[in-house]
């Protein structure tokens, strides 16, 4: 079956299974791989992306659900030569350990972020309950994620821009 | 003269009426107790008050998320407006400082506080008034060595007349009962212990059983099924729609562990009893269980054949597999859009093989999808089952950013449809719709118990 989804601004169209989950979609079939596979039953935090302003499991998500909503992942953060404001103060903090949870941590607080530009501690820790770092490196996450709620005020960057690249 | 000897005989009448009102209304204020906080109590007896008040899970009420243990101002919602919990740290301004034991004892007793009024049923005196002087002297020792916290309630908003306390002298006439149980001698010491702990500090019945026009209980629908924080208290009598019956081990297990592998998960406001329960002894536990179980009675035989079905089904060992989300243990026949759904949402965690409680319970044995209402089901598709903190436990994902109403509307359709066989629920969209916005608004809290938002409350804090 084909379905039509948007990522990261750009508009795809893939043929498979409609239970399929979005994680499998954005790996295997649009060659995103930022969006990590951890378990595959909701439990981990590692296929996080963002679906219409909200942080979702990807892993969870039969694509039959995703027609005509709006996908963020990782990829449409920033790029290698131009990181957007989360990466910045990932790389600028040193956050990733082994980096597999990195991704969906930044979309949970890529989530965050947009709803919300000067989170408390406490806000950010609720909104990264379900992600889960198996190296342990929650403290520089948290300041990461604190850094980038300044990196976005400093330069007024629209958060709300939704699949901005860069 | 006869109009002014009728007038004179109504006058007379009111004031009696009204004197007679205030004789009963009227209760004294037992003086303060300049030295109560700073008195000293056996370290057993406080140990003891710990355990009592965990049973009678005084912290939920009586704590506001985030602030100290025991200082009250939560609000809790009732159908006749909002009524602020006390502080009950010993605090002699704004706490139960200057409350001599007397005065405690009087108010478990008989719902009145030290100045003499009478208290709200939201505390559930109710209950509390069966509370042995014994085990009251305890929880009066543990609260009173609490550390003191200077913290005023807001004050109740509630319409006139109910903001006149002594009217509750009247509610108290009508559905009040003061004092200990009636001895049972035709029952056993553990059911009577049982019946001592549930109805007691346990309290059960304030959530489990409906109450009527008036927020009192219903005693004849006893354990009926009730309300509380947005969740349906389960009927725990003959009416309970565990597809496999309550028994006294099952029971003991789930309200000692909170989840059973026949039950699931304990979730809402249950977590925090389950968390609770936890500083019990056995014995105390198994008491409540053979109590509850009594009231549940024995299944028809129909519903006997059924369980044990079921049981053959669920029991033993098995490989324990854990499924992922790319292949789902059934497939759909393509019949409604709510099969689609679930079997690729849900069925991989909640038909795989991963036993509780970190898989998900097979919907064969759920209460929540044979349940006359919905509510519980939908706030757990909505909002999940959060993790707890720095513990294993049960999880599960939130999908009320992933799915419509309409669409958890058709994926709880089919649900009832396939695994009950029950009535169709009617009303689902907008019930979700309400849930979703707050306009029905449901507390949230991960299998320890310890609410989310907007900090954590240990239930160890104070
Ligand atoms: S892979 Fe999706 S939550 Fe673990
Ligand atoms: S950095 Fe390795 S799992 Fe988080």
């Amino acid at each position: 079956m084909s379905i039509s989804l948007t990522v990261n601004g750009s508009p795809h169209q893939v043929d498979v299974d409609p239970a399929t989950p979005l994680l499998y979609v954005l790996r295997d079939d649009l060659a995103l791989n930022g969006a990590k596979y951890g378990c595959g039953l909701g439990q981990c935090g590692s296929c996080t992306v963002v679906m219409d302003g909200e942080a979702v499991l990807s892993c969870m998500v039969p694509v039959m659900l995703v027609e005509g909503r709006e996908i963020t992942t990782i990829e449409g953060l920033g790029t290698i030569d131009e990181p957007g404001p989360l990466q910045q103060a990932f790389i600028e903090l040193q956050a990733a350990q082994c980096g597999y949870c990195i991704p969906g941590m930044m979309m949970s607080a890529h989530a965050l972020l947009r709803r919300k530009p000067r989170p408390s501690d406490a806000e950010i820790r609720e909104a990264l309950t379900t992600n889960l770092c198996r190296c342990g490196t929650h403290m520089r996450i948290l300041a990461a994620i604190r850094r980038a709620g300044e990196l976005m005020q400093a330069a007024s960057l629209p958060e709300a821009d939704e699949g901005r690249a860069g | 003269m006869w109009a002014l000897r009728v007038v004179i005989v109504c006058v007379a009448a009111i004031i009696v009426a009204a004197g007679a009102f205030f004789f009963l209304a009227w209760r004294s204020e037992i003086p303060e107790d300049a030295s109560a906080a700073e008195a000293t109590f056996a370290p057993e007896l406080v140990g003891k008050g710990a355990q009592l008040a965990a049973l009678g899970n005084c912290i939920a009420c009586h704590t506001v998320p985030g602030k100290p243990a025991f200082s009250g101002g939560l609000g809790v919602p009732t159908p006749f407006g909002t009524i602020y919990s006390t502080n009950i740290t010993p605090d002699r301004e704004t706490g139960i400082g200057g409350w001599s034991e007397e005065a405690f004892q009087r108010a478990m007793n008989e719902g009145v506080d030290r100045r003499g009024s009478h208290l709200y049923p939201a505390f559930p005196y109710d209950h509390f008034t069966h509370v042995s002087a014994e085990d009251n002297r305890a929880l009066y020792a543990f609260l009173m060595t609490r550390p003191a916290v200077k913290a005023e309630a807001p004050q109740n908003d509630l319409q006139f007349p109910l903001t006149y306390r002594p009217l509750l002298a009247a509610w108290k006439l009508a559905f009040f009962d003061r004092g200990e149980l009636e001895p049972d001698t035709s029952q056993s010491e553990a059911w009577t212990r049982g019946r001592y702990l549930a109805e007691g500090l346990g309290h059960c019945g304030a959530c489990h059983t409906p109450r009527n026009a008036f927020g009192a209980e219903d005693r004849d629908q006893y354990f009926g099924g009730g309300e509380a924080e947005g969740w349906q208290a389960y009927a725990i009598n003959k009416d309970s729609k565990a597809p496999i019956p309550w028994d006294e081990q099952s029971l003991a297990f789930y309200l000692r562990n909170g989840w059973h592998e026949f039950h699931g998960v304990s979730r809402g406001p249950m977590t925090e009893v389950t968390g609770n329960l936890s500083g019990l002894p056995d014995s105390d536990i198994m008491a409540i269980a053979t109590y509850v179980t009594s009231i549940m009675g024995d299944p028809t035989p129909e519903r006997g054949q059924r369980a044990a079905q079921l049981r053959e089904q669920f029991e033993g060992d098995y490989f324990e597999q854990a499924a992922d989300s790319q292949s789902s243990p059934v497939s759909a026949s393509g019949g409604s859009p709510g099969e689609a759904i679930y079997v690729a949402a849900c069925a991989s965690c909640h038909e795989g093989q991963r036993r509780q409680p970190f898989g998900g319970l097979n919907f064969d044995l759920s209460t929540a999808v044979n349940a006359p209402n919905p509510q519980n089901i939908v706030n757990v598709v909505l909002f999940g089952l959060p993790p707890a903190d720095g513990e294993a436990s049960a999880v599960m994902p939130a999908f009320r950013h992933l799915l419509s109403d309409q669409q958890v509307a058709d994926v709880l359709t089919y649900m009832r449809e396939r695994f009950s066989e029950e009535q169709p629920w009617a009303g689902l969209v907008e019930l979700i719709a309400n849930t979703r916005s707050g306009a029905h608004k449901v507390t949230i809290r991960p299998s320890d118990g310890i609410e989310r938002a907007p900090h954590n409350v240990g239930a160890e804090e104070g």
